[in-house]
Protein backbone atom coordinates (compact mmCIF):
# COMPACT_ATOMS: atom_id res chain seq x y z
CA UNK A 1 0.00 0.00 0.00
CA UNK A 2 1.16 3.18 -1.12
CA UNK A 3 1.76 5.77 2.16
CA UNK A 4 3.35 8.68 3.21
CA UNK A 5 3.60 9.87 6.78
CA UNK A 6 4.19 14.04 7.64
CA UNK A 7 5.27 14.70 11.19
CA UNK A 8 3.98 18.20 12.67
CA UNK A 9 5.51 18.35 16.17
CA UNK A 10 4.07 21.82 16.92
CA UNK A 11 1.03 24.42 15.92
CA UNK A 12 3.57 27.06 15.81
CA UNK A 13 7.02 26.80 15.64
CA UNK A 14 8.45 28.25 19.68
CA UNK A 15 5.36 27.22 20.88
CA UNK A 16 7.55 24.10 22.28
CA UNK A 17 6.21 20.56 22.39
CA UNK A 18 7.01 17.22 24.28
CA UNK A 19 10.45 15.55 23.48
CA UNK A 20 9.01 12.14 24.30
CA UNK A 21 6.02 13.40 21.67
CA UNK A 22 8.74 14.11 19.07
CA UNK A 23 10.03 11.01 19.40
CA UNK A 24 7.37 8.73 19.49
CA UNK A 25 6.42 10.47 15.99
CA UNK A 26 10.13 9.60 14.73
CA UNK A 27 9.16 6.34 15.47
CA UNK A 28 6.27 5.98 12.79
CA UNK A 29 9.30 6.77 10.05
CA UNK A 30 8.19 9.95 8.80
CA UNK A 31 9.13 11.09 5.49
CA UNK A 32 9.23 14.87 6.20
CA UNK A 33 9.12 16.99 9.47
CA UNK A 34 7.22 20.02 9.12
CA UNK A 35 6.23 23.16 11.26
CA UNK A 36 4.00 26.47 11.16
CA UNK A 37 6.15 29.27 12.27
CA UNK A 38 3.58 32.54 11.48
CA UNK A 39 0.13 34.16 10.93
CA UNK A 40 -1.32 37.26 10.90
CA UNK A 41 -3.55 36.44 13.87
CA UNK A 42 -1.38 38.09 16.54
CA UNK A 43 -2.03 41.58 13.89
CA UNK A 44 0.03 43.59 11.88
CA UNK A 45 2.62 44.79 14.46
CA UNK A 46 4.42 41.49 13.49
CA UNK A 47 4.44 42.09 9.99
CA UNK A 48 4.92 46.17 9.83
CA UNK A 49 7.41 46.00 12.77
CA UNK A 50 9.39 43.23 11.15
CA UNK A 51 9.94 41.03 14.76
CA UNK A 52 8.40 37.65 15.98
CA UNK A 53 5.91 36.58 18.24
CA UNK A 54 8.17 34.14 19.92
CA UNK A 55 11.22 34.39 21.58
CA UNK A 56 14.97 33.43 19.72
CA UNK A 57 15.30 30.98 22.54
CA UNK A 58 11.94 29.04 22.50
CA UNK A 59 12.34 28.90 18.28
CA UNK A 60 15.98 27.35 18.76
CA UNK A 61 14.70 24.87 21.28
CA UNK A 62 12.34 23.84 18.92
CA UNK A 63 14.28 23.95 15.50
CA UNK A 64 17.19 21.79 17.53
CA UNK A 65 14.48 18.99 17.77
CA UNK A 66 13.76 18.77 14.42
CA UNK A 67 16.62 19.56 13.02
CA UNK A 68 18.67 17.13 14.75
CA UNK A 69 16.24 14.37 13.97
CA UNK A 70 16.18 15.25 10.35
CA UNK A 71 19.66 15.31 9.80
CA UNK A 72 19.81 11.89 11.74
CA UNK A 73 17.38 10.02 10.00
CA UNK A 74 17.54 12.05 6.41
CA UNK A 75 14.11 13.46 6.50
CA UNK A 76 13.57 16.93 5.56
CA UNK A 77 12.93 19.40 7.56
CA UNK A 78 10.42 22.47 6.69
CA UNK A 79 9.53 25.71 8.38
CA UNK A 80 7.00 27.86 6.63
CA UNK A 81 5.70 31.50 7.37
CA UNK A 82 9.28 31.62 9.64
CA UNK A 83 9.82 34.60 11.98
CA UNK A 84 6.03 35.04 12.34
CA UNK A 85 5.28 37.08 9.55
CA UNK A 86 7.95 35.33 6.79
CA UNK A 87 9.01 38.92 5.12
CA UNK A 88 13.19 39.45 5.08
CA UNK A 89 13.57 40.41 8.47
CA UNK A 90 11.76 36.99 9.88
CA UNK A 91 13.16 35.20 7.08
CA UNK A 92 16.99 35.98 8.09
CA UNK A 93 16.18 35.99 12.13
CA UNK A 94 15.18 31.78 11.30
CA UNK A 95 18.13 30.87 9.29
CA UNK A 96 20.89 32.55 11.77
CA UNK A 97 19.38 30.25 14.00
CA UNK A 98 19.42 27.28 12.15
CA UNK A 99 22.98 28.18 11.25
CA UNK A 100 23.61 28.69 15.29
CA UNK A 101 22.23 25.42 16.06
CA UNK A 102 24.12 23.36 12.78
CA UNK A 103 27.65 24.65 14.16
CA UNK A 104 26.74 24.07 17.62
CA UNK A 105 25.52 20.64 17.12
CA UNK A 106 27.91 19.78 14.16
CA UNK A 107 25.13 19.58 11.28
CA UNK A 108 25.46 19.68 7.72
CA UNK A 109 23.00 20.17 5.16
CA UNK A 110 21.52 22.11 2.07
CA UNK A 111 19.54 24.91 3.46
CA UNK A 112 16.92 26.31 0.86
CA UNK A 113 16.45 29.84 1.73
CA UNK A 114 12.51 31.08 0.42
CA UNK A 115 11.95 34.59 -0.14
CA UNK A 116 8.72 35.78 0.36
CA UNK A 117 8.71 39.86 0.85
CA UNK A 118 7.43 41.62 -2.62
CA UNK A 119 8.93 44.70 -4.43
CA UNK A 120 7.14 47.60 -4.78
CA UNK A 121 7.53 48.64 -8.45
CA UNK A 122 6.75 44.83 -9.07
CA UNK A 123 3.36 45.44 -7.20
CA UNK A 124 2.92 49.06 -8.65
CA UNK A 125 3.04 47.28 -12.28
CA UNK A 126 1.07 44.61 -11.58
CA UNK A 127 -1.44 47.39 -10.38
CA UNK A 128 -1.82 49.22 -13.40
CA UNK A 129 -2.14 46.02 -15.36
CA UNK A 130 -5.42 45.71 -13.26
CA UNK A 131 -3.66 41.98 -11.88
CA UNK A 132 -4.96 43.16 -7.80
CA UNK A 133 -8.24 42.62 -6.41
CA UNK A 134 -9.24 42.73 -2.72
CA UNK A 135 -9.54 39.87 -0.72
CA UNK A 136 -12.51 39.74 1.21
CA UNK A 137 -14.16 42.93 2.79
CA UNK A 138 -11.24 44.82 1.84
CA UNK A 139 -11.16 48.12 -0.49
CA UNK A 140 -9.62 47.97 -3.78
CA UNK A 141 -5.59 48.81 -3.60
CA UNK A 142 -4.09 52.07 -4.30
CA UNK A 143 -0.93 52.60 -5.15
CA UNK A 144 -0.72 54.53 -2.33
CA UNK A 145 -1.38 51.82 -0.16
CA UNK A 146 1.31 49.87 -1.88
CA UNK A 147 3.81 53.47 -1.17
CA UNK A 148 2.83 53.29 2.75
CA UNK A 149 3.29 49.58 3.44
CA UNK A 150 6.01 49.08 5.35
CA UNK A 151 6.50 45.73 4.03
CA UNK A 152 4.69 43.48 1.63
CA UNK A 153 4.80 39.32 1.73
CA UNK A 154 3.20 37.22 -0.66
CA UNK A 155 1.31 33.41 0.59
CA UNK A 156 3.19 30.92 -1.34
CA UNK A 157 1.55 27.46 -1.83
CA UNK A 158 2.74 24.03 -2.42
CA UNK A 159 4.68 24.95 -5.93
CA UNK A 160 7.83 26.51 -3.92
CA UNK A 161 8.71 24.17 -1.62
CA UNK A 162 8.04 21.42 -4.51
CA UNK A 163 10.61 23.50 -6.44
CA UNK A 164 13.13 23.92 -3.18
CA UNK A 165 12.97 19.87 -2.76
CA UNK A 166 13.69 19.22 -6.15
CA UNK A 167 16.62 21.37 -5.90
CA UNK A 168 18.11 19.07 -2.99
CA UNK A 169 17.09 20.99 -0.06
CA UNK A 170 17.02 19.03 2.63
CA UNK A 171 15.86 21.74 4.96
CA UNK A 172 13.70 24.25 3.77
CA UNK A 173 13.21 28.07 5.68
CA UNK A 174 10.18 29.71 3.97
CA UNK A 175 8.64 33.03 4.30
CA UNK A 176 5.17 33.52 4.50
CA UNK A 177 3.42 30.06 3.25
CA UNK A 178 -0.11 29.00 3.03
CA UNK A 179 -0.64 27.36 6.25
CA UNK A 180 -1.02 24.05 4.78
CA UNK A 181 1.79 23.67 2.03
CA UNK A 182 4.61 22.95 4.09
CA UNK A 183 2.77 19.55 4.78
CA UNK A 184 1.28 19.14 1.40
CA UNK A 185 4.49 19.85 -0.68
CA UNK A 186 6.41 16.70 -0.62
CA UNK A 187 3.02 14.09 -0.74
CA UNK A 188 2.20 16.40 -4.00
CA UNK A 189 5.42 16.42 -5.13
CA UNK A 190 5.18 12.37 -5.01
CA UNK A 191 1.62 12.51 -6.58
CA UNK A 192 -0.21 11.93 -3.69
CA UNK A 193 -3.66 13.60 -4.39
CA UNK A 194 -3.72 17.22 -3.76
CA UNK A 195 -7.52 17.92 -2.31
CA UNK A 196 -6.32 15.24 0.63
CA UNK A 197 -2.57 16.61 1.33
CA UNK A 198 -3.58 20.41 1.48
CA UNK A 199 -6.97 19.00 3.82
CA UNK A 200 -4.54 16.82 5.57
CA UNK A 201 -1.79 20.17 6.15
CA UNK A 202 -4.80 22.41 7.17
CA UNK A 203 -5.20 19.76 9.97
CA UNK A 204 -1.59 19.15 10.75
CA UNK A 205 -0.58 23.31 11.24
CA UNK A 206 -1.80 23.85 14.35
CA UNK A 207 -0.09 20.17 15.92
CA UNK A 208 -2.13 18.25 18.28
CA UNK A 209 -5.20 20.95 18.09
CA UNK A 210 -7.46 18.56 16.36
CA UNK A 211 -7.48 15.94 18.89
CA UNK A 212 -8.88 16.16 22.26
CA UNK A 213 -7.59 17.06 25.05
CA UNK A 214 -6.51 19.54 21.71
CA UNK A 215 -3.38 21.77 22.09
CA UNK A 216 -0.99 23.59 19.47
CA UNK A 217 2.14 22.55 21.90
CA UNK A 218 2.25 18.75 21.22
CA UNK A 219 2.48 16.04 18.02
CA UNK A 220 0.44 15.15 15.74
CA UNK A 221 1.19 12.20 13.00
CA UNK A 222 -0.19 12.18 9.36
CA UNK A 223 -0.22 9.04 6.79
CA UNK A 224 -1.34 10.07 3.77
CA UNK A 225 -2.40 7.17 1.25
CA UNK A 226 -4.33 7.10 -2.52
CA UNK A 227 -8.07 7.76 -1.38
CA UNK A 228 -7.77 9.08 2.66
CA UNK A 229 -5.49 10.68 5.20
CA UNK A 230 -5.24 9.22 9.12
CA UNK A 231 -4.02 11.71 11.97
CA UNK A 232 -3.10 10.46 15.11
CA UNK A 233 -1.86 12.83 18.08
CA UNK A 234 1.22 10.61 18.70
CA UNK A 235 1.01 11.15 22.29
CA UNK A 236 -0.75 8.62 24.05
CA UNK A 237 -2.53 10.90 26.20
CA UNK A 238 -4.17 12.50 23.55
CA UNK A 239 -6.70 10.98 20.74
CA UNK A 240 -8.51 12.03 17.53
CA UNK A 241 -12.34 11.64 17.34
CA UNK A 242 -14.42 12.48 14.09
CA UNK A 243 -15.45 15.64 15.71
CA UNK A 244 -12.28 16.97 16.48
CA UNK A 245 -10.89 16.51 13.53
CA UNK A 246 -14.25 17.92 11.55
CA UNK A 247 -14.27 20.26 13.60
CA UNK A 248 -10.43 21.54 13.26
CA UNK A 249 -11.16 21.68 9.47
CA UNK A 250 -13.48 25.15 9.87
CA UNK A 251 -11.25 26.39 12.48
CA UNK A 252 -10.37 30.29 10.87
CA UNK A 253 -11.64 29.76 7.84
CA UNK A 254 -15.00 32.20 6.55
CA UNK A 255 -16.53 29.33 5.22
CA UNK A 256 -16.53 25.63 6.22
CA UNK A 257 -17.17 23.81 3.16
CA UNK A 258 -14.04 25.14 0.81
CA UNK A 259 -10.78 25.45 1.90
CA UNK A 260 -9.26 28.79 -0.47
CA UNK A 261 -5.35 28.59 -1.43
CA UNK A 262 -3.26 29.50 -4.34
CA UNK A 263 -3.48 25.79 -5.34
CA UNK A 264 -7.18 26.52 -6.01
CA UNK A 265 -10.16 25.05 -3.21
CA UNK A 266 -10.11 22.17 -1.95
CA UNK A 267 -13.95 21.34 -1.72
CA UNK A 268 -14.87 19.65 1.94
CA UNK A 269 -18.41 19.30 1.25
CA UNK A 270 -18.40 15.68 0.70
CA UNK A 271 -15.82 14.45 3.18
CA UNK A 272 -16.15 11.60 5.78
CA UNK A 273 -14.58 11.67 9.14
CA UNK A 274 -14.43 8.16 10.61
CA UNK A 275 -13.01 6.40 13.70
CA UNK A 276 -10.49 4.40 12.24
CA UNK A 277 -8.37 3.03 15.28
CA UNK A 278 -8.92 3.64 19.07
CA UNK A 279 -7.17 7.46 18.54
CA UNK A 280 -6.97 7.85 14.95
CA UNK A 281 -9.27 9.38 12.06
CA UNK A 282 -9.75 8.60 8.45
CA UNK A 283 -10.69 11.31 6.53
CA UNK A 284 -11.92 10.47 2.73
CA UNK A 285 -14.08 12.65 -0.02
CA UNK A 286 -11.37 16.11 -0.10
CA UNK A 287 -10.99 16.98 -3.98
CA UNK A 288 -8.69 19.94 -5.19
CA UNK A 289 -10.91 22.44 -7.99
CA UNK A 290 -7.90 24.18 -9.75
CA UNK A 291 -8.35 27.39 -10.15
CA UNK A 292 -7.79 28.61 -14.04
CA UNK A 293 -5.71 31.70 -13.00
CA UNK A 294 -2.72 31.63 -10.36
CA UNK A 295 -3.74 34.19 -7.31
CA UNK A 296 -1.00 34.60 -4.76
CA UNK A 297 -2.58 36.52 -1.72
CA UNK A 298 -0.74 39.65 -0.69
CA UNK A 299 -0.51 40.94 3.09
CA UNK A 300 1.33 44.48 3.65
CA UNK A 301 1.10 46.81 6.84
CA UNK A 302 1.97 50.34 7.01
CA UNK A 303 2.40 52.38 10.26
CA UNK A 304 -0.47 54.72 11.28
CA UNK A 305 -0.11 56.04 14.44
CA UNK A 306 1.90 55.90 17.74
CA UNK A 307 0.46 54.82 20.87
CA UNK A 308 0.23 55.69 24.85
CA UNK A 309 -1.83 53.98 27.04
CA UNK A 310 -2.59 54.40 31.12
CA UNK A 311 -4.52 51.69 33.58
CA UNK A 312 -6.38 52.34 35.94
CA UNK A 313 -9.10 50.83 38.24
CA UNK A 314 -12.67 52.39 39.39
CA UNK A 315 -14.00 51.42 42.28
CA UNK A 316 -16.49 53.90 43.19
CA UNK A 317 -20.08 53.17 42.44
CA UNK A 318 -21.23 56.87 42.76
CA UNK A 319 -18.83 57.31 39.38
CA UNK A 320 -19.00 54.07 37.61
CA UNK A 321 -22.87 54.90 37.29
CA UNK A 322 -21.80 58.33 35.64
CA UNK A 323 -18.77 56.68 33.57
CA UNK A 324 -20.02 57.37 30.28
CA UNK A 325 -20.31 61.64 31.64
CA UNK A 326 -17.29 61.00 32.67
CA UNK A 327 -15.62 60.11 29.59
CA UNK A 328 -17.80 62.53 27.40
CA UNK A 329 -16.14 65.37 29.86
CA UNK A 330 -12.44 64.07 29.25
CA UNK A 331 -13.17 64.15 25.74
CA UNK A 332 -14.23 67.51 25.73
CA UNK A 333 -11.81 68.85 27.95
CA UNK A 334 -8.90 67.44 25.63
CA UNK A 335 -10.86 68.84 22.76
CA UNK A 336 -10.66 71.96 24.28
CA UNK A 337 -7.43 71.93 25.75
CA UNK A 338 -5.65 71.58 22.57
CA UNK A 339 -7.86 73.19 20.01
CA UNK A 340 -4.41 74.37 18.47
CA UNK A 341 -4.27 70.89 17.46
CA UNK A 342 -6.02 69.40 15.07
CA UNK A 343 -8.37 66.67 15.90
CA UNK A 344 -7.34 64.36 13.09
CA UNK A 345 -3.83 64.38 14.81
CA UNK A 346 -4.81 61.88 17.25
CA UNK A 347 -7.51 59.60 19.10
CA UNK A 348 -8.69 58.85 22.68
CA UNK A 349 -10.04 55.75 22.92
CA UNK A 350 -11.58 54.44 26.20
CA UNK A 351 -11.29 50.77 27.19
CA UNK A 352 -13.48 50.66 29.82
CA UNK A 353 -13.48 46.60 31.19
CA UNK A 354 -16.62 45.91 33.30
CA UNK A 355 -18.80 48.24 30.42
CA UNK A 356 -17.62 46.78 26.96
CA UNK A 357 -13.99 46.53 26.67
CA UNK A 358 -13.86 42.97 24.99
CA UNK A 359 -16.38 43.79 22.72
CA UNK A 360 -16.94 47.28 21.93
CA UNK A 361 -19.43 48.15 19.53
CA UNK A 362 -20.67 44.11 19.57
CA UNK A 363 -21.41 44.46 23.39
CA UNK A 364 -25.42 43.74 24.02
CA UNK A 365 -25.54 44.03 27.60
CA UNK A 366 -25.68 48.00 28.38
CA UNK A 367 -25.73 47.61 31.68
CA UNK A 368 -23.01 48.01 34.24
CA UNK A 369 -22.93 45.30 36.95
CA UNK A 370 -19.75 45.32 37.98
CA UNK A 371 -18.73 46.73 41.35
CA UNK A 372 -15.20 47.65 39.77
CA UNK A 373 -14.09 48.48 36.31
CA UNK A 374 -10.66 48.53 34.58
CA UNK A 375 -10.00 51.70 32.49
CA UNK A 376 -7.64 51.35 29.55
CA UNK A 377 -7.23 54.64 28.31
CA UNK A 378 -5.20 55.04 25.07
CA UNK A 379 -3.89 57.78 22.94
CA UNK A 380 -3.04 56.89 19.59
CA UNK A 381 -1.49 60.46 17.98
CA UNK A 382 0.63 60.97 14.77
CA UNK A 383 4.20 60.84 16.88
CA UNK A 384 4.81 59.50 20.22
CA UNK A 385 5.10 62.84 21.81
CA UNK A 386 1.54 63.30 20.66
CA UNK A 387 0.29 60.59 22.47
CA UNK A 388 2.34 60.94 25.39
CA UNK A 389 0.93 64.38 25.43
CA UNK A 390 -3.07 63.43 24.80
CA UNK A 391 -2.54 60.35 27.31
CA UNK A 392 -1.25 62.21 30.11
CA UNK A 393 -4.13 65.28 30.02
CA UNK A 394 -6.59 62.88 29.65
CA UNK A 395 -5.20 61.27 32.54
CA UNK A 396 -5.34 64.24 34.88
CA UNK A 397 -8.65 65.52 33.69
CA UNK A 398 -10.26 62.16 34.63
CA UNK A 399 -8.26 61.83 38.19
CA UNK A 400 -9.26 64.86 39.61
CA UNK A 401 -12.60 65.33 37.77
CA UNK A 402 -15.49 66.39 39.81
CA UNK A 403 -18.41 64.59 39.20
CA UNK A 404 -21.92 64.90 40.23
CA UNK A 405 -22.41 63.67 43.43
CA UNK A 406 -19.21 63.36 43.77
CA UNK A 407 -17.65 62.10 47.75
CA UNK A 408 -14.26 60.70 47.03
CA UNK A 409 -12.35 64.14 47.01
CA UNK A 410 -8.89 62.68 46.69
CA UNK A 411 -8.71 60.99 43.22
CA UNK A 412 -10.73 58.96 40.85
CA UNK A 413 -8.82 56.46 39.66
CA UNK A 414 -6.47 53.27 41.22
CA UNK A 415 -2.65 53.02 39.12
CA UNK A 416 -1.11 49.81 39.47
CA UNK A 417 1.61 50.94 37.95
CA UNK A 418 3.98 53.87 38.50
CA UNK A 419 4.95 55.83 35.71
CA UNK A 420 1.34 55.39 35.20
CA UNK A 421 1.30 56.26 31.97
CA UNK A 422 2.95 53.96 28.93
CA UNK A 423 4.31 54.60 25.47
CA UNK A 424 4.18 51.35 23.21
CA UNK A 425 5.76 52.57 20.21
CA UNK A 426 4.79 52.60 16.25
CA UNK A 427 0.34 51.22 15.07
CA UNK A 428 0.24 49.13 12.17
CA UNK A 429 -2.56 48.52 10.33
CA UNK A 430 -3.28 45.37 7.38
CA UNK A 431 -3.34 47.84 4.49
CA UNK A 432 -2.96 45.55 2.19
CA UNK A 433 -4.97 42.10 1.90
CA UNK A 434 -5.20 41.25 -1.44
CA UNK A 435 -5.02 38.82 -4.23
CA UNK A 436 -2.52 38.99 -7.31
CA UNK A 437 -2.64 37.12 -10.71
CA UNK A 438 0.64 35.91 -11.99
CA UNK A 439 1.36 33.68 -14.82
CA UNK A 440 4.19 31.79 -13.07
CA UNK A 441 4.57 31.87 -8.82
CA UNK A 442 8.30 32.43 -9.45
CA UNK A 443 7.63 35.51 -10.25
CA UNK A 444 7.38 36.46 -6.29
CA UNK A 445 9.41 33.57 -4.82
CA UNK A 446 12.71 32.89 -5.13
CA UNK A 447 15.01 29.98 -4.14
CA UNK A 448 18.29 30.75 -2.42
CA UNK A 449 20.12 27.37 -1.55
CA UNK A 450 23.01 27.73 1.35
CA UNK A 451 25.15 25.15 2.14
CA UNK A 452 24.98 24.80 6.30
CA UNK B 1 -43.32 18.63 25.66
CA UNK B 2 -41.41 21.61 24.27
CA UNK B 3 -39.43 23.79 26.05
CA UNK B 4 -36.65 26.30 25.75
CA UNK B 5 -33.34 24.79 26.35
CA UNK B 6 -29.99 26.78 26.66
CA UNK B 7 -27.85 26.15 23.37
CA UNK B 8 -24.86 25.72 26.48
CA UNK B 9 -26.60 22.68 27.31
CA UNK B 10 -26.65 21.29 23.59
CA UNK B 11 -23.09 21.81 22.38
CA UNK B 12 -19.82 20.92 22.78
CA UNK B 13 -17.82 24.00 21.39
CA UNK B 14 -18.69 27.83 20.83
CA UNK B 15 -16.11 29.93 19.81
CA UNK B 16 -15.26 32.92 17.80
CA UNK B 17 -12.02 33.81 16.23
CA UNK B 18 -10.53 35.54 13.33
CA UNK B 19 -10.75 34.24 9.93
CA UNK B 20 -7.75 36.04 8.48
CA UNK B 21 -7.84 39.70 9.86
CA UNK B 22 -10.86 40.92 8.19
CA UNK B 23 -13.45 38.57 9.17
CA UNK B 24 -14.83 37.06 12.89
CA UNK B 25 -15.65 33.69 12.33
CA UNK B 26 -18.80 31.92 15.00
CA UNK B 27 -18.03 28.04 15.20
CA UNK B 28 -21.38 26.09 17.09
CA UNK B 29 -20.58 22.81 17.12
CA UNK B 30 -23.25 20.55 18.38
CA UNK B 31 -22.62 17.37 21.30
CA UNK B 32 -23.87 14.91 18.70
CA UNK B 33 -25.51 14.17 15.38
CA UNK B 34 -28.95 13.70 17.09
CA UNK B 35 -28.51 17.50 18.87
CA UNK B 36 -27.25 18.96 15.97
CA UNK B 37 -30.20 17.64 13.70
CA UNK B 38 -32.99 18.24 15.99
CA UNK B 39 -31.85 21.73 16.52
CA UNK B 40 -31.18 22.12 12.45
CA UNK B 41 -34.86 21.53 12.21
CA UNK B 42 -36.12 24.17 14.75
CA UNK B 43 -34.31 27.29 12.12
CA UNK B 44 -33.91 29.30 15.16
CA UNK B 45 -30.03 29.92 14.35
CA UNK B 46 -30.12 31.75 10.97
CA UNK B 47 -28.28 34.27 9.24
CA UNK B 48 -30.63 36.64 10.77
CA UNK B 49 -30.34 35.61 14.01
CA UNK B 50 -26.58 36.41 14.01
CA UNK B 51 -27.24 40.00 12.42
CA UNK B 52 -29.23 40.34 15.62
CA UNK B 53 -27.44 39.26 18.05
CA UNK B 54 -24.37 41.30 17.35
CA UNK B 55 -26.50 44.32 16.36
CA UNK B 56 -25.38 44.32 13.02
CA UNK B 57 -26.96 44.79 9.39
CA UNK B 58 -27.91 41.12 7.67
CA UNK B 59 -25.34 42.44 4.60
CA UNK B 60 -22.19 41.92 7.78
CA UNK B 61 -23.09 38.40 7.69
CA UNK B 62 -20.93 37.04 5.09
CA UNK B 63 -21.47 32.94 5.72
CA UNK B 64 -23.74 31.10 7.27
CA UNK B 65 -23.55 27.68 6.49
CA UNK B 66 -24.82 24.57 8.25
CA UNK B 67 -21.68 21.87 8.31
CA UNK B 68 -22.97 18.05 8.60
CA UNK B 69 -19.80 16.33 8.98
CA UNK B 70 -18.69 18.34 11.95
CA UNK B 71 -22.38 19.13 13.37
CA UNK B 72 -21.63 22.45 13.25
CA UNK B 73 -23.20 25.78 12.11
CA UNK B 74 -20.59 28.37 10.95
CA UNK B 75 -21.55 32.04 10.80
CA UNK B 76 -18.41 34.94 10.10
CA UNK B 77 -19.11 38.31 10.34
CA UNK B 78 -17.19 41.48 8.75
CA UNK B 79 -14.68 42.52 11.64
CA UNK B 80 -16.08 45.89 13.56
CA UNK B 81 -12.29 47.11 13.11
CA UNK B 82 -9.34 45.09 11.11
CA UNK B 83 -7.24 42.97 13.54
CA UNK B 84 -5.06 44.60 15.27
CA UNK B 85 -5.92 48.48 13.82
CA UNK B 86 -6.75 51.48 16.16
CA UNK B 87 -9.54 51.06 18.28
CA UNK B 88 -9.48 47.16 18.42
CA UNK B 89 -10.67 45.62 21.61
CA UNK B 90 -9.47 41.76 20.45
CA UNK B 91 -6.55 41.31 18.09
CA UNK B 92 -7.51 37.60 17.51
CA UNK B 93 -11.27 37.68 17.83
CA UNK B 94 -11.66 35.01 20.26
CA UNK B 95 -13.94 36.44 23.08
CA UNK B 96 -16.42 37.51 20.81
CA UNK B 97 -18.81 34.35 21.23
CA UNK B 98 -20.76 35.39 24.51
CA UNK B 99 -24.07 36.74 22.61
CA UNK B 100 -24.34 33.07 21.34
CA UNK B 101 -24.44 31.57 24.75
CA UNK B 102 -27.92 33.72 25.48
CA UNK B 103 -29.08 31.46 22.38
CA UNK B 104 -32.42 29.21 23.27
CA UNK B 105 -33.53 26.60 21.72
CA UNK B 106 -37.04 25.50 21.59
CA UNK B 107 -36.75 21.93 22.15
CA UNK B 108 -38.70 18.78 22.18
CA UNK B 109 -37.97 15.93 25.42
Amino acid sequence: MKEIRVLSPVGMLGYGFPAESFQKGLEKKPHVIAADAGSTDAGPHKLGAGVGIVSKEATKKDLTLMLTAGCENKIPVIIGSAGGSGAEVHLNWTSEIVKEIAKEKNLHFKMALIHAEVEKDYLQKKLAQGKIKPLGPVPELTSKDIEEATRIVAVMGVHSHIKALEMGAEVIIAGRSNDPAMFAALPIKEGYDPGLALHMGKILECGAMASTPGTTSDCMMAYLREDCFIVEPTNPLRKCIPSTVAAHTLYEKSSPLHIIGPEGVVDVTGCKFEQFSERAVKVSGSKLKKSETINIKLEGASKVAYRTICIAGLRDPIMIKQIDECEKHVRDTVLTYFSNISPEDYSLIFHIYGRNGVMGELEPQKEITSHELCLILEAVAKDQELANTICAFARSTLMHYSYKGRIATAGNLAFPYAPSDIPTGAVYRFNIHHLVEVDDPDELFSIEMVEV
Amino acid sequence: MTKEVSIVDLVKVIRSKNAGPFELTFDIIFKDKETYEKVKKTKVITKELIAKLYHISIEKVLHFVEFDPANAIKATIVRPVDSGSIGETDVYGAQQHAPLLEIKIPYEE
